[in-house]
């Protein structure tokens, strides 16, 4: 039986997720809280990604099924709004800020030089699953461009040589 | 809650201040330079230094000139003789150093290791603050703070001596003018949501800057979230409205963690919640987080959004002031127009009028960067030049270059170039020269700048960024995207110049949203100013 089957044919009665793993009792908790409304979608989509690292279509299904939305729905939100992320990532992020300050001091520069270390472009995760890139519009944090993130730590004044030090310890690992 | 009671807190809070106060810098900017460590560095070497008594640390908002970050100042209150000395990229080493200035108090010697900051550079002394002029010297994560700096002292007036009728008529008359970029005159947008009847009403403050270069949004949010939330609270008094929204982008997550603070702390003494200040007037103000679409800045689209839909927008008219959220008569302002209520009702409309130009009333931040000396947040009258911004303030383009030109207002906005620096900046001069106000992000380009490589980044971003709604802009953004990188490979010709003005005239008339209409000014401001650069990768043999 699917696990869309298992979800409809336990509809009406408590809707708990088959596999039994408990980052879906904190999802239905999120849920509750927001009493099933069906404009919280894009909050607990954001809670979803949280505790799973991201959308996968199961996933997807499963609050299309709480929040009694069409699953098209919560896919087309999904794959609307950049941050939501229907593939895994890899186990370190760096994400380069592409936003105009940074920009102008050199930022394509930086990109350059991850894509060309790790061997990916921006918005892929390395073969190895070590390394995921993506590039931001803007940080907010144009008084020290050009800034990467590593990790959800913002670094600010980067340069091509920080970047590449920084990266051989994410990559250097498995080696 | 009751007046009594505010005074009372802010009195507290006065009288528990210490003779020295050290302020830290707490924004993201500072933060990400390691601030959090000097703070508790500053904090530990204080206590076994057994200055406690006299000596406060405290963690603040930003102090604008980010580039130096982290910050540190030091004030010695009123009773000695008042001075400030401000300290630049301290390092949490370095901690102990400014505790023994403070000991021998001889400031002037300090150990050359630290780094001081001119205070009476033209940065800072140029700099006129209404919107921040609590930011750097308040605690934003504490709400006692805020009261001591005569905090919600206006929702009070306005809840127990103002009708709603002579708010707007306050606000009207004060000029103010939208901050997020339009301009629209923010007395006329309440107006028109109070006069609609209907069963509810909403407030959006739209706090999703999602244009590249522009954190002044966010160093308010963070800076000093309270003047945010009582602004709502007035105009949501005004209109009529029971239920606000702040609607702040993902990419912020401190600025959303210091609201949720602030929401809780402001419902916690009743100045939020139900019976504010003990009066018939209910307001609960919930924080929606977008989740990376800049689209989303767009009124109708920030709508659909907070409704948990994609954020497409939607034709204009119906205008929000009378379909919005749900349906409902909707009253949307950008951060820093909320941010400049409570000053104009405790100073009044006249004050707020007499400063800025004929038709562009008050300040407005500027966040400065690019290639400049001094990046950071500004705020300065309406009507002072680019030149002064840029030379002066700025401290101009470092290692000896010029500035070629300036870019303000984003993806929506267009160059400036240095011929013109001499102009006023308001709304309709901005305009005039093919650029505009934008919600405040101003980039500085020297020399080695490209204009037609700016021009076809920013085509890159709204082509990226282009919802998909409307043909015009789906497909015209991306047919530009592909002209401008043949023009910048230098193997376009003459047609491909006719066809590129072609196509910005459709994109720029035919779009359904702001996001399409002002695609193509990058392209025609960069065009009208620097055509030669253009012509230069058209004419090579």
């Amino acid at each position: 039986m699917t696990t869309r089957q298992q979800i409809r044919s336990t509809k009406g009665v408590s809707l708990k997720h088959p596999s039994g793993d408990k980052r879906f009792q904190i999802l239905d908790a999120t849920m509750k809280r927001h009493q099933y409304q069906q404009d919280a979608l894009i909050e607990i989509l954001h809670k979803a990604q949280e505790l799973f690292g991201y959308l996968e279509n199961d996933l997807l299904l499963y609050v299309a099924h709480s929040l009694k939305l069409p699953p098209s729905r919560v896919y087309g939100v999904a794959t609307f709004y950049h941050l939501f992320s229907l593939a895994p990532k890899g186990i370190h992020r760096c994400v380069v800020c592409t936003g105009t300050a940074c920009y102008v001091k050199g930022a394509a520069a930086l990109l350059a030089a991850v894509e060309q270390s790790a061997q990916i472009h921006a918005g892929e995760t390395t073969a190895d699953n070590q390394l995921s890139l993506s590039i931001a519009r803007c940080l907010g944090a144009c008084g020290i461009a050009p800034a990467v993130v590593f990790d959800g730590t913002v670094c600010g004044h980067q340069t091509p040589e920080l970047v590449g030090d920084r990266l051989k310890e994410y990559l250097g690992k498995e080696q | 809650m009751d007046l009594s009671e505010l005074l009372e807190i802010a009195e507290q809070e006065r009288q528990s201040q210490k003779a020295l106060q050290i302020r830290c810098c707490v924004a993201a900017g500072c933060l990400s330079s390691n601030a959090l460590a000097v703070k508790t560095g500053l904090e530990q070497a204080v206590t076994e230094a057994g200055l406690t008594d006299t000596v406060q640390v405290s963690g603040v908002g930003c102090m604008r000139l980010c580039c130096q970050g982290p910050l540190v100042q030091i004030d010695t209150s009123a009773e000695l003789e008042h001075s400030e000395i401000l300290y630049e990229k301290v390092a949490p080493d370095q901690v102990s150093a400014i505790v023994a200035t403070l000991q021998s108090q001889t400031p002037a010697n300090t150990p050359t290791t630290l780094q001081q900051g001119d205070l009476t550079q033209p940065f800072f002394t140029q700099q006129r603050t209404i919107v921040l002029e609590n930011s750097g010297k308040i605690d934003p994560e504490r709400i006692e703070a805020y009261i001591a700096a005569e905090g919600y002292q206006a929702l009070y007036h306005t809840l127990y001596e103002m009708k709603p009728t002579d708010v707007i008529n306050a606000i009207t008359h004060s000029g103010l003018r939208g901050r997020g970029g339009g301009g629209y005159p923010t007395g006329l947008k309440w107006a028109t949501v109070a006069k609609a009847t209907a069963e509810r009403k909403y407030v959006i403050c739209n706090a999703d800057e999602g244009d590249p270069g522009a954190f002044m949004d966010r160093s308010v949010l963070e800076s000093d979230p309270h003047r945010v939330l009582e602004g709502m609270a007035i105009a949501a008094y005004a209109i009529g409205s029971t239920q606000g929204y702040i609607y702040v982008r993902a990419e912020y997550p401190l600025a959303i963690s210091r609201l949720q603070i602030a929401i809780r702390q402001a419902q916690r003494l009743k100045l939020l919640g139900s019976q504010v200040f003990d009066s018939p007037f209910d307001f609960r103000i919930d924080i929606r987080i977008g989740a990376g679409a800049y689209v989303c800045g767009e009124e109708t689209a920030l709508m659909a959004s907070i409704e948990g839909k994609r954020g497409v927008p939607s034709p204009r008219p119906p205008y929000p002031a009378e379909r919005g959220l749900w349906g409902f008569p909707t009253l949307i302002n950008n951060v820093e127009t909320f941010a400049n209520i409570a000053p104009i009702i405790r100073h009044g409309a006249d004050w707020f009028a007499s400063i800025g130009t004929e038709k562009s009333k008050g300040t407005k931040v500027f966040a400065l960067a690019g290639k400049i000396r001094n990046t950071g947040l500004i705020e300065v009258p309406m009507g002072t030049s680019l030149r002064q911004i840029v030379e002066e303030m700025g401290g101009g383009v470092p290692d000896g270059g010029s500035a070629k030109a300036v870019q303000t207002g984003g993806p929506s906005g267009g160059c400036i170039p240095a011929s013109a620096f001499d102009t006023p900046v308001d709304y309709e001069s901005l305009t005039q020269l093919g650029s505009m106000m934008g919600s405040g992000g101003m980039i500085v380009m020297d020399q080695t700048t490209s204009m037609v490589d700016v021009a076809h980044y920013f085509m890159e971003f709204c082509r990226d960024e282009s919802c998909g709604k409307c043909i015009p802009c789906r497909v015209g953004t991306m047919q530009l995207h592909q002209l401008l990188t043949k023009i910048r490979e230098g193997q376009a010709t003459d047609v491909d110049m006719e066809l590129l003005k072609e196509l910005c005239d459709m994109v720029k008339h035919t779009s359904l949203c702001g996001l399409g209409q002002s695609a193509p000014n990058p392209v025609l401001s960069t065009l009208r100013h620097f055509e030669d650069e253009y012509r230069t990768l058209i004419d090579k043999p």
